[in-house]
């Protein structure tokens, strides 16, 4: 038993490293999987609030703004800048997702040049990604903007008065907690897509000082790579629960 | 071949000799960085520990405030004006809110800044390296980090101590609409604001902290170290850490929400409420929620705090009873079931919440489950401890105490595990008598155990054994006449959180044993005095420890008596066998460390390890071919 089960779990016997990674990287993967839990805590929490309210039972043509129902979701998303007056559902957030995984396309990209401890290569891709990740940003504001003003209608609130736009209290799309966790969840997923431009940039300037040419290694790549990507996956399920259901 | 062993094993005792000289040399570096932002685990560990000491010490003192409003409801407090000032009114009472307060702000402490930073951060820190061989933890830098986030968030929980309207007053568990309404209560205000951004620090160390024990255990283990050769209490801390890692961030979702509904004025957790007959405006959320993703961290939490209190009474009773823990595997086995369940039973804190009455009994099915894996370690305790040479010194004696606490309190589990049984017994004193015994005074015993037990490694010395045994009776007593008389109370209906109990007819016939239990109280915070005494004279003036004041297996005991920088003056050492070779038959001593090959014990050796002399080699590895 002894001879057999030392040879074959000699990895895990101590002494090495038995995931093959080092503890930086494995320390990444755990505060993901954290990470991984607040999103599901917050997620969880806004399927169950939305559940709870009354969904629109209409035709999708004849749908209007109301406080008793949830609002579908193209309906309040089909705005796209300079194209004023258009109906374009989902259209400009389609765009800002194709941007957000085009950069972890370029993030791959760096963590593969790095493997090859070609600076340059990773200098051009981390700068690449760090272009998604600020044009992402800057969508996403321009997104929070138009909700925040509102259409030219407006919408009729309960107590009768017509309300344009939306804050955290109150909305003319629908309920009032559906703008509250639309800012809760897209601002909480936004923030954390700009602690890693934040950490991209940190790795770009390091790059550019020779720090992992120094290093021998282009690990941190590796590591911030790990996080652009949760971030980048965390918004497809954002995506898929807050536009698409 | 079995020379070569022996000469590594003598190497590492030759390196015990000079070790004085060597951490000398180590200890570079001024007062800041020496003692204050250290990146050593140990120094962490003791910075824990004495944050924690300081704020047991707190959260045992509003206790007894409370206990004597309890105990003794028409007492004068006009004594405590000097302390406590506009707190007491001028009739000498305490003031009501600031009674509710009181109650938060213990649990708050107690549950958190004692039994889970002040626990599993000191322990934890302590032990993971010496006794895995590490040099240190993987990250020294994120563990400093994790300590001063822990001290800027007590710091905010302190100073909300002093506010004009008093601490968060809400229970420790904050549920909503109370807690996010500050025209609610006084301690709905600043005080519960206070309380959240020093939570979300706090749980911003302990995910610091939680990573890093987690990773240390898995990549940092010296050669040998499989698994299957580790400690309980690493065991016990690796499965705390990863429970804290996944529960902890819901709490975190769950504050930041309570943030907003309080401060931002969305409706996460509000609906249909009348304060003073004015409707409020929030409409659509589920103060229910809230409660379930507060228990999905509440249940784990239970056994953040409990877990490493076994871990470290598991290797204190295997030691001092001198015989192997009986069922390594099992107790491995029953905390790993332990934390999986944990996951999968938050609901029950929630029976009487109007909660689906099916879902209540598939709760009630998991939770009673529990009850197995608690059992297993209960018996696996006692079949250690049976016919074993005892010694009782202070940190066995508390880790037996732990045993009966984690019995009487987990026999009661059973009962409010129930969802029929509940509806009586909910948020009544059998629910606190219950979650005191298992969870508070069991992992307060395991503190003060592992406080005991590895003291001689902190500080170089011994704390004075006859006051331990002292503190520990008193301690043992006092818990038991502060808890056990309210089962009674509590199974005749009276309920928790209640300042005053003297207008109800039916509850007046328990003044007696409510003054019993705030004697009680009373006389068991005083004993902790003996403790601090103990705890800070032995630091300065103690016996002057040996290097294996225990005779102990583990690792850390072949460290210098004054662990240096980097714990091990040599090569660290290699491991060959469990922890828990006390008393083989054959052996020379009745234990045999850990670093000990087999080769150098034929005398004991069983067949199976006879077979291991092939592998292990001078450079210790235990199959050369894949080194």
């Amino acid at each position: 038993m002894a001879s057999t089960s030392a040879t074959a779990t000699a990895s895990w016997d101590g002494g090495s490293s038995p995931m093959n990674a080092s503890y930086g990287k494995l320390m990444m993967w755990f505060f993901l999987l954290s990470d991984a839990f607040t999103f599901s805590a917050l997620l969880i929490t806004y399927g169950l609030v939305r559940s709870s309210h009354a969904a629109y039972e209409g035709a999708v043509n004849a749908f209007s703004f109301s406080q008793t129902y949830w609002p579908v979701p193209e309906k309040v998303f089909e705005a796209v800048p300079f194209l004023h007056g258009m109906e374009l559902p989902l259209v400009f957030v389609g765009i800002m997702t194709f941007i957000l995984i085009m950069s972890s396309v370029t993030m791959v990209l760096a963590v593969e040049a790095g493997h090859r401890m070609d600076r340059v290569a990773v200098e051009k891709w981390m700068l690449w990604t760090i272009l998604g990740g600020l044009t992402f940003l800057g969508c996403q504001a321009w997104e929070w903007s138009h909700f925040i003003h509102g259409t030219e209608a407006g919408g009729v609130l309960r107590d009768g008065t017509t309300f344009f736009g939306a804050n955290l209290a109150l909305n003319q799309y629908g309920p009032p907690d559906f703008a509250a966790f639309f800012f809760f969840i897209t601002g909480f997923h936004g923030f954390h897509v700009f602690s890693g431009v934040c950490l991209n940039f940190l790795v770009y300037y390091n790059t550019v000082m020779g720090v992992y040419d120094r290093r021998g290694h282009y690990e941190m790549v590796e590591k911030v790579g790990l996080y652009w990507h949760f971030v980048d996956l965390v918004w497809v399920f954002v995506f898929t629960f807050f536009y698409l259901v | 071949m079995a020379t070569t062993d022996i000469h590594v094993h003598s190497a590492v005792h030759g390196h015990d000799d000079h070790g004085h000289d060597h951490d000398h040399e180590h200890h570079e570096g001024n007062f800041w960085t020496k003692y204050i932002f250290s990146e050593d685990h140990k120094v962490i560990a003791k910075q824990f520990l004495i944050t924690g000491i300081f704020w047991a010490l707190l959260g045992g003192t509003l206790s007894v405030i409370f206990r004597l409003q309890l105990g003794f409801p028409d007492m004068n407090l006009d004594w405590l004006k000097p302390v406590l000032g506009g707190w007491i009114t001028p009739e000498g009472k305490l003031d009501p809110e600031f009674y509710l307060a009181l109650v938060t702000m213990h649990g708050t402490i107690m549950v958190f800044f004692v039994l889970t930073a002040g626990l599993s951060g000191t322990f934890s820190n302590f032990l993971i390296p010496l006794q895995i061989g590490a040099r240190d933890m993987a990250s020294g830098f994120m563990n400093m980090l994790s300590y001063w986030f822990f001290f800027v968030s007590s710091v905010i929980m302190f100073t909300s101590l002093f506010l004009q309207d008093g601490p968060a007053g809400g229970g420790w568990v904050i549920y909503p609409p109370l807690s996010a309404l500050p025209q609610a209560i006084k301690g709905s205000g600043m005080g519960m604001t206070l309380w959240l951004v020093s939570m979300a620090l706090f749980i911003v160390s302990s995910l610091l902290g939680g990573i890093n024990y987690i990773t240390t255990v898995i990549n940092m283990r010296t050669k040998g170290m499989s698994f299957t050769r580790m400690p309980l209490t690493i065991w016990a801390f690796f499965f705390t850490a990863i429970i804290g890692l996944l529960s902890f961030p819901v709490l975190f979702s769950a504050a930041l929400l309570l943030i907003f509904d309080r401060s931002f004025g969305t409706s996460f957790f509000l609906s249909d409420i009348y304060i003073a007959g004015e409707a409020l405006p929030n409409v659509g959320g589920s103060p229910i929620l809230f409660q379930h993703l507060f228990w999905f961290l509440g249940h784990p939490e239970v056994y953040i705090v409990l877990l490493p209190a076994l871990g470290l009474s598991s290797e204190i009773i295997a030691t001092n009873a001198r015989k192997p823990i009986f069922g390594y595997k099992a107790m491995i086995g029953s905390m790993l079931f332990i934390g999986i369940l944990s996951f999968i039973v938050w609901a029950h804190h929630m029976f009487v919440t109007g909660m689906n009455p099916f879902l209540g009994s598939i709760f009630m099915l998991l939770t009673l489950i529990i009850a197995v894996p608690s059992a297993v370690k209960i018996f696996n305790y006692v079949t250690t401890l049976w016919q074993g040479n005892i010694r009782f010194t202070p940190g066995m004696l508390f880790s037996i105490g732990l045993v009966s606490f984690f019995l009487t309190g987990g026999i009661t589990g059973v009962f409010l595990g129930n969802s029929a049984l509940d509806i009586q017994l909910h948020d009544t004193y059998f629910v606190v008598a219950h979650f005191h015994l298992v969870m508070g005074s069991a992992s307060f015993f395991g503190m003060m155990a592992g406080v005991y037990h590895w003291f001689p490694k902190m500080f170089g010395r011994m704390m004075d054994e006859r006051l331990g045994q002292i503190h520990f009776w008193i301690t043992f007593i006092g818990v038991y006449l502060v808890f056990f008389p309210m089962h009674y109370i509590g199974i005749a209906g009276f309920p928790r959180r209640y300042y005053s109990w003297t207008n109800f007819e039916t509850f007046s016939g328990f003044a007696d044993l409510n003054m019993l239990v705030s004697i009680a109280a009373v006389a068991t915070l005083a004993a902790q005095f003996i403790f601090l005494f103990n705890f800070f004279y032995s630091i300065f003036r103690g016996r002057v420890a040996s290097a294996n004041p225990w005779k102990s297996n583990t690792l850390e005991w072949t460290t210098p008596v004054n662990v240096g920088h980097g714990n091990w003056p040599g090569a660290i050492p290699n491991v060959y066998r469990w922890p828990y070779d006390y008393s083989k038959p054959g052996a020379k001593d009745d234990y045999i460390p850990q670093h000990i090959p087999f080769s150098e014990t034929p005398e004991s050796n069983l067949p199976g390890e006879n077979e291991q002399i092939k592998l292990e080699s001078s450079d210790g590895s235990i199959s050369p071919d894949k080194h």
